[in-house]
């Protein structure tokens, strides 16, 4: 094996390890007093790590199980009015920031909220309690099933038209159209859905805490931070993040290997309108009223939101010049933080194609996809101290500040760049191998002319989503100097923590609105960009 | 190509969105703080701005998450801050403050000083105070309970959100306040007080946040909230429950840094902070009570009656040394 055709993977993966593992090391150096073995046999963990690891095994299964009809009525209605508006809409509640988030869907779902108050003045129902195990579930359905629609849709999109065709001419019903078309495509995008999903439950942090009602409700995140903040241990910390990340590490694992990605036809024309079931009647009413109540669920919170911020001193917090200052510097973390990540993610898709095409190894698509998924595990506040360690260390102006965040948010854009590009170019590999072989197409010629055009829209798409994702993280913006190079959602937290709660609904309605337009604009200009 | 050099453009014009490093010519003094004090509703920039005038010298507020952050940032960057004079610990923090080894004595003459509060620390200098308080909506609960052992007991009494005491200081705040009242039986008043909390948050944000949604009628805060709503808002809905117990107070102190290469700027700002400058600024942009009785007096948004009659308060270093311990029996009591 020629090494030199490994090094954009290798030099992904030793960015990863020298970020992650290099800031971690740095903690545990600076502060190695904490003991393992008292903290693997702390009984108040246990308990926190089997509640973390129970409501999100439970919110994963909801988040995704609830996806795959609402994906498949996309999929086979895939001409109506507004279809791009509302698919779009599903990138949103992933991006907006948690407390907007929880104070939207408190807004409908609570106990003062719309539909409480309907069943009051009704009378139809008894009024009901979000808050516990329910609300934890609702909120991380709200975030995670337009996610799971937006990241499994692809596999629909892989589905050449000859396939349905075929279909037809057999006379297959819709469930055999699932059984024997549709779930082997699905077989390559639900593995990386599930994990990016479940890693995201399992870190969740002040969902849990806000929404879950009590201390019962406790994640490994929250343990994380509370040692770092408040008893003030690096080292055991740092330790439980390495705990939660092996626990992530062997889940992520067993996922990935349980669902073995099944070989699909390959074809040219990809379109569903010969699909046999897209037009009955039955399919339509069942597929429409799946499209209107996944929209209610997730649009209505977002209404709210948007109705707080229209009742706010609109021109007061719009005028502030250090609003767009803010949304500035947001921008300037976010278009880093993508680029960055898009191309981690490329050089290891890059990698992990050559092994599987030239080097016969299939296992290292996987391999690439766990590796760039376990980003998500790693605690930002811990990556966070770690780096600060290393500005303080050596040195460095603190105009790094801006890297940094842009840095730790890379990490976690990085999975859902990699999920997107991966498996298309990893196709178009196979498509295209022997052709490009045969006209010595290679190098960055090959790129441009035949992998550019087939990755143009997944690229798209994860630079869209990554840089609303950043563009709205609170993340680690707070862990460092905030008083003059805050970011958008610092400025609306701290909005909040002066009382202006009318003003951070405003300051909330600009962020999801520029989150939007971020979404929109990357994934117009790239999904175009002529090769 | 033209996507490189895009690229380089922005790279480009990275600097201009970072503040500028420049030296200044006049000594800097720099105060690190949560970052509420200095944001635009915050007292810091008015203090800047009154500072500078008189001290010949650049002032710098460097702004952290909160009082916990604060703390964190001293500990992790130990003698290397770059910190002059740290603002902004409460009383719940300052025995693990001083453990650092990083402060240095204030030797300002307190006595001379009409504070508002008993306070002799060496080393911290209390700027203002506050107590911990039920802010309640007085359109969806005509009568708030009396007492913290009404609040625990009455088992048709509202139902309230509070903050985490492992996340938050209201939060650790309302479990010292409970640990004064009940003593040991603190884990049966919580065990009974469990049923009426809708949720506990991570910040106060999150919990003040929801109680104006509506999501209980009550919420864990400040006695001077209601000023806030008056003088900002001319809003008079929310009010606070005054308890017969007492209340727990907080008192936010300053301290300076013995690695500071300006100890004598430092005590400057230290003993202006009790200028009545400073504490005028104080009650309405910190929301807090100033720790000197000025000649001005309070703003009208202030009442009297909404100053607790008897305070609660532990010593700074038995909280240092109970603190993991009452929040584990805190732990233990919810999680029944």
């Amino acid at each position: 094996m020629r090494l030199s055709a490994l090094w954009p993977g290798g030099f992904a993966v030793f960015f990863l390890v020298a970020v992650v593992g290099g800031s971690l090391l740095t903690v545990v150096l600076q502060f190695r007093d904490s003991n393992l073995v008292e903290v693997l046999s702390d009984t108040y963990l246990h308990s926190v790590i089997r509640f973390t690891l129970w409501q999100a095994m439970l919110s994963t299964l909801l988040s995704v199980g609830l996806a795959l009809p609402v994906a498949r009525a996309y999929a086979r209605q895939s001409h109506f009015f507004g279809r791009h508006t509302l698919v779009m809409l599903m990138g949103l509640p992933v991006v907006m920031p948690v407390i907007v988030a929880v104070l939207g869907i408190v807004s409908i779902y609570g106990h003062n909220g719309v539909i409480n108050q309907l069943l009051r003045v009704t009378g139809v129902a008894p009024a009901f309690n979000i808050y516990g195990l329910s609300g934890i579930l609702l909120a991380h359905v709200f975030f995670n099933l337009p996610l799971a629609v937006r990241l499994l849709l692809p596999a629909w999109e892989q589905i050449p038209g000859e396939s349905w065709r075929l279909a037809n001419t057999l006379g297959m019903s819709s469930s055999q159209l699932f059984r024997f078309i549709e779930w082997p495509s699905l077989t390559s995008f639900l593995p990386g859905t599930l994990v990016i999903i479940f890693l995201l439950c399992f870190t969740s942090f002040a969902v849990v805490l806000t929404l879950g009602g009590g201390p019962n409700a406790t994640t490994v995140e929250v343990a994380i931070y509370q040692t770092l903040r408040f008893d003030f241990d690096p080292a055991r910390a740092t330790l439980l993040a390495l705990i939660q990340l092996a626990l992530c590490a062997t889940i992520a694992l067993a996922m990935i290997r349980w669902l073995r990605a099944l070989p699909i036809s390959q074809g040219l024309q990809l379109q569903t309108k010969d699909r046999p079931d897209c037009q009955a009647l039955t399919y339509r009413i069942q597929d429409a009223v799946l499209i209107v109540a996944s929209t209610l669920f997730i649009g209505l919170p977002i209404a709210a939101i948007v109705v707080a911020g229209l009742q706010g001193p609109i021109l007061g917090v719009i005028l502030d010049p250090v609003l767009w200052q803010a949304t500035g510097r947001s921008l300037g973390i976010a278009l880093l933080a993508t680029s960055l990540a898009s191309l981690v993610a490329l050089g290891l898709a890059m990698t992990a194609r050559r092994l599987v095409l030239e080097y016969r190894k299939p296992q290292a698509t996987d391999i690439a996809l766990w590796v760039g998924s376990l980003t998500l595990a790693v605690p930002p506040m811990v990556i966070g101290t770690g780096l600060f360690l290393w500005v303080l260390m050596t040195d460095m102006p603190q105009m790094t500040t801006l890297l940094l965040i842009a840095l730790v948010n890379a990490l976690m854009v990085l999975p859902y760049a990699l999920r997107s590009i991966a498996p298309v170019l990893i196709n178009s590999g196979r498509h295209y191998h022997r052709l490009c072989q045969q006209l010595g197409l290679e190098g960055w010629m090959r790129f441009r002319l035949i992998d550019w055009p087939a990755i143009r829209r997944p690229v798209a798409f994860a630079a869209g989503l990554g840089g609303a994702l950043s563009f709205g993280d609170m993340g680690v913006a707070a862990l460092f100097d905030t008083s003059g190079a805050i970011t958008l959602p610092v400025m609306l937290y701290y909005r909040m923590s002066a009382y202006r709660f009318d003003e951070a609904a405003v300051t909330a309605l600009v962020l999801v609105l520029i989150s939007v337009l971020v979404f929109w604009l990357l994934n117009r200009t790239l999904g175009r960009w002529p090769s | 190509m033209i996507f490189l050099r895009k690229l380089a453009g922005l790279a480009a014009s990275l600097p201009i969105l970072v503040l500028p490093t420049a030296q200044a010519a006049v000594p800097q003094l720099t105060v690190y703080t949560y970052a509420s004090f200095v944001s635009e509703w915050g007292p810091g920039p008015l203090i800047e701005q009154a500072f500078e005038k008189h001290c010949n010298c650049d002032l710098k507020f460097v702004g952290l998450e909160d009082g916990g952050a604060l703390l964190s940032r001293l500990k992790l960057e130990g003698k290397r801050t770059a910190a002059d004079v740290i603002l902004g610990l409460d009383t719940a923090l300052t025995g693990e403050a001083e453990q650092t080894g990083l402060l240095q004595e204030h030797n300002i003459t307190l006595g001379s000083i009409n504070l508002a509060l008993p306070w002799s620390d060496l080393l911290f200098v209390p700027y203002d105070f506050g107590y911990f308080g039920f802010v309640y909506d007085s359109e969806t609960l005509p009568t708030p309970p009396g007492s913290l052992e009404e609040l625990v007991h009455d088992r048709d009494g509202p139902r309230i959100i509070i903050q985490d005491p492992r996340t938050s200081t209201p939060g650790l705040g309302l479990l010292l306040w409970m640990r004064k009242v009940f003593g040991t039986d603190d884990q049966a008043a919580w065990t009974a007080l469990a049923p009426r909390i809708v949720t506990v948050t991570k910040g106060w944000s999150e919990a003040y946040g929801l109680f104006l949604k509506g999501e209980a009628p009550m919420v864990l805060s400040y006695t001077t909230s209601p000023a806030y709503h008056r003088q900002v808002e001319q809003n008079n809905r929310y009010q606070v429950a005054m308890f017969s117990e007492g209340h727990y107070r907080q008192v936010e102190v300053a301290a300076r840094l013995s690695t500071s290469s300006e100890p004598q700027l430092a005590q400057n700002f230290l003993r202006f902070l009790l200028s009545d400058t400073v504490q005028n600024i104080l009650p309405t942009t910190n929301w807090m009570l100033p720790s000197v009785r000025t000649g001005q007096g309070l703003p009208d948004a202030f009442r009297d009656e909404e100053v607790p009659e008897r305070m609660l308060q532990f010593d700074s270093l038995e909280v240092r040394d109970q603190r993991k311990q009452w929040i584990s029996r805190w732990l233990i009591a919810l999680s029944r």
